[in-house]
């Protein structure tokens, strides 16, 4: 268990003073606005418009718009659950990036905080299946449950991806994980578990291929019944959900903030935007999926998959004391 | 914050889902009312493990093994609750000696 | 301050495990359910217990998210709407007696019993104490919840399906691909 973590203890001690938490929605928020700013551009390339300033501004044009825009009321609507819901999607997003580093800053020293990033993301469960419930709509009901089929997919896959990341570090926390990738980045010998967690971030944002309980085949599902500032919360939390899986895989699978030459904070950013910029090329290039042709593939191949892979990460750890490739 | 006033929130969970249990007739509410007893356990583990000993690793097993145990109880209540349901087109306890044949 | 946060957590369990029997729309009920569970968890947090606290939110919302979807398919009144009021309930007041007795029996335990003294001090890192524990001295305990929680899922699959092999494949099992009334991704 000899990590030589020399060269990278003495970057991963800094850590943030505590009111530097009210800037994690802040950055968080940054990279979301970028991301769906490329998204915009790729959208107006695809359809052969002219590339302007405003076309990259869009989204900010677009939080504008719904901020003032006005509310639907539908009959019969469970109010308090109905808004909880939505506010709930951007807070998981929120709380799950506290542990996410930035360089070697750490805003958390949570010992868990791979089960706590986790923990707060399944929040976004009941989140969504509340907000398709509260609308007493039929379609926005329908685009919840859909939520929920797309969970019990996804969930498990993800669970075994994190442990194969933690099982690699021998520990919890995010500072750790980053440390034992001194010499190796685990996503280089855990593939498995690092696609498993990119489709995850997919599923669990429900953008891209897995954007299922949105269809169109469900009048936009669970935004169905949704405008002006409720339709803004789950359509931002959507996008700063992506941005926190992202974000989150720099440390557990990319290194953290490794690298030569940039400070530690620089290559964080870079490495986030790497992700995001994959990942929003690819949700164009994939179509969505119906919940019934993922489900059982995710059940019955992903998760023995995963399985072997933790073994194998356990194995290495085991046998040679530590990677040292 | 001490031992006794987390026991009294324990007992006071437990009491609340005990209530639950006995009195509503409907399968899945009665679950419920065992998931609030279950949560008091956890809540009386965990101080106990806290308060009493903390070296060693019971009181936390004790935890895992409560929390094991509402996952199978809900797992198996609403298997239960689906039998039940397809054999008699019912879901009330009162009307749900159709299982035993 | 963690005074305090004790204080609110504990309120917050109580009156939210009480209002899961007083509200009238099944998906109120299982929020509220799903707040006791989140105050527990953050006084399990408080406890010292970070990763047990953690598990226990975590697990706790895909439980209730679940429980939810079969309170709405089995309740009558799902929403709450309508004329009929929410009175599935018998004997009430025995449960009522019979709970508060308990109540009594209980505090009157915890209030009364000579607890002994704290045993040590706590471990730095209680995850690495939980996992050894349960690699080692508890490893029995550990092999039993993986036969039960096996044994649980093939029993609550085999309770709930009333359609077996005959169903699927043919009286001669020679059938492929099976008849399901859904096909899976996987095209077995």
């Amino acid at each position: 268990m000899n990590w030589p973590r020399q060269e990278w203890e003495r970057l991963m001690v800094a850590n943030a003073p505590p009111w530097a938490v009210l800037l994690v929605p802040v950055i968080l928020a940054g990279f979301a606005f970028a991301a769906a700013a490329a998204d915009g551009i790729l959208t107006a390339r695809a359809a052969g418009g002219r590339l302007t300033g405003a076309v990259a501004a869009a989204p900010l044009a677009e939080v504008a718009r719904l901020l003032t825009g006005q509310r639907r009321v539908t009959p019969a609507e469970d109010r308090v659950l109905w808004r909880s819901g939505l506010i709930a999607v951007p807070v998981a997003a929120a709380l799950a990036a506290v542990v996410i580093p930035f360089g070697s800053v750490t805003v958390s020293r949570m010992s868990v905080g791979v089960v706590w990033f986790n923990a707060m993301e399944v929040l976004t469960w009941a989140a969504v299946w509340v907000a398709g419930w509260g609308a007493n709509g039929t379609l926005s009901l329908v685009g919840g449950y859909r939520f929920v089929a797309q969970g019990l997919a996804y969930q498990l896959p993800l669970m075994l991806a994190l442990i194969c990341a933690a099982a690699g570090a021998q520990s919890l926390n995010v500072a750790q994980v980053v440390t034992a990738q001194a010499h190796v980045w685990f996503a280089v010998w855990m593939p498995a578990a690092f696609a498993v967690y990119l489709a995850a971030v997919y599923a669990f944002s429900f953008l891209g291929p897995f954007s299922y309980p949105a269809g169109r085949d469900l009048a936009g599902g669970v935004m169905a019944e949704l405008s002006g500032p409720d339709r803004l919360m789950l359509q931002a939390g959507r996008w700063l959900l992506l941005t926190a899986g992202a974000g989150m895989a720099v440390p557990l699978f990319l290194g953290g903030g490794a690298g030569p030459l940039l400070p530690a904070w620089v290559w964080s950013a870079v490495k986030t935007l790497a992700v995001l910029a994959v990942l929003v090329w690819a949700r164009r290039r994939l179509p969505t999926i119906r919940a019934d042709r993922y489900a059982e593939l995710a059940w019955v191949v992903l998760i023995p998959l995963t399985i072997v892979q933790a073994l194998v990460v356990s194995l290495v750890v085991l046998t040679r004391g530590g990677v040292q490739l | 914050m001490t031992l006794q006033l987390f026991l009294l929130l324990a007992a006071a969970l437990f009491a609340i889902g005990l209530y639950g249990a006995l009195s509503q007739q409907a399968i899945v509410m009665i679950m419920m009312g065992l998931e609030l007893i279950l949560n008091g356990v956890i809540i009386a583990a965990a101080a106990f493990w806290h308060y009493l000993a903390p070296g060693m690793a019971s009181g936390q097993v004790i935890v895992v093994v409560v929390v094991v145990a509402m996952a199978v109880e809900m797992a198996v209540g609403f298997a239960v609750t689906t039998a039940i349901y397809r054999a008699r087109d019912v879901s009330m306890t009162d009307e749900a000696a159709g299982l035993r044949r | 301050m963690i005074v305090a946060l004790f204080w609110v957590l504990a309120v917050l369990a109580a009156a939210s495990g009480f209002l899961v029997f007083r509200l009238a729309s099944m998906a109120r009920v299982t929020i509220a359910l799903l707040v006791s569970f989140l105050a527990a968890g953050g006084l399990v947090i408080l406890l010292g217990l970070a990763y047990l606290g953690v598990v226990v939110i975590l697990m706790m919302v895909i439980e209730m998210i679940i429980m939810a979807v079969f309170m709405i398919a089995y309740m009558m009144q799902p929403a709450g709407l309508g004329s009929m009021a929410m009175s599935m309930s018998h004997n009430q007041r025995s449960a009522a007696a019979i709970s508060a007795a308990a109540f009594v029996l209980l505090g009157a335990g915890a209030l009364l019993a000579p607890w002994p003294h704290r045993a040590g001090p706590a471990p730095g890192n209680p995850t690495f104490q939980l996992g050894k524990t349960i690699m080692g001295p508890q490893m029995l305990t550990m092999i039993i919840l993986g036969l039960v929680l096996l044994a649980a899922m093939v029993g609550a699959v085999v309770l709930a399906l009333n359609r077996g092999r005959y169903d699927r494949f043919g009286d001669d099992l020679k059938q492929r691909p099976p008849a399901d009334p859904a096909r899976g991704g996987i095209g077995r």
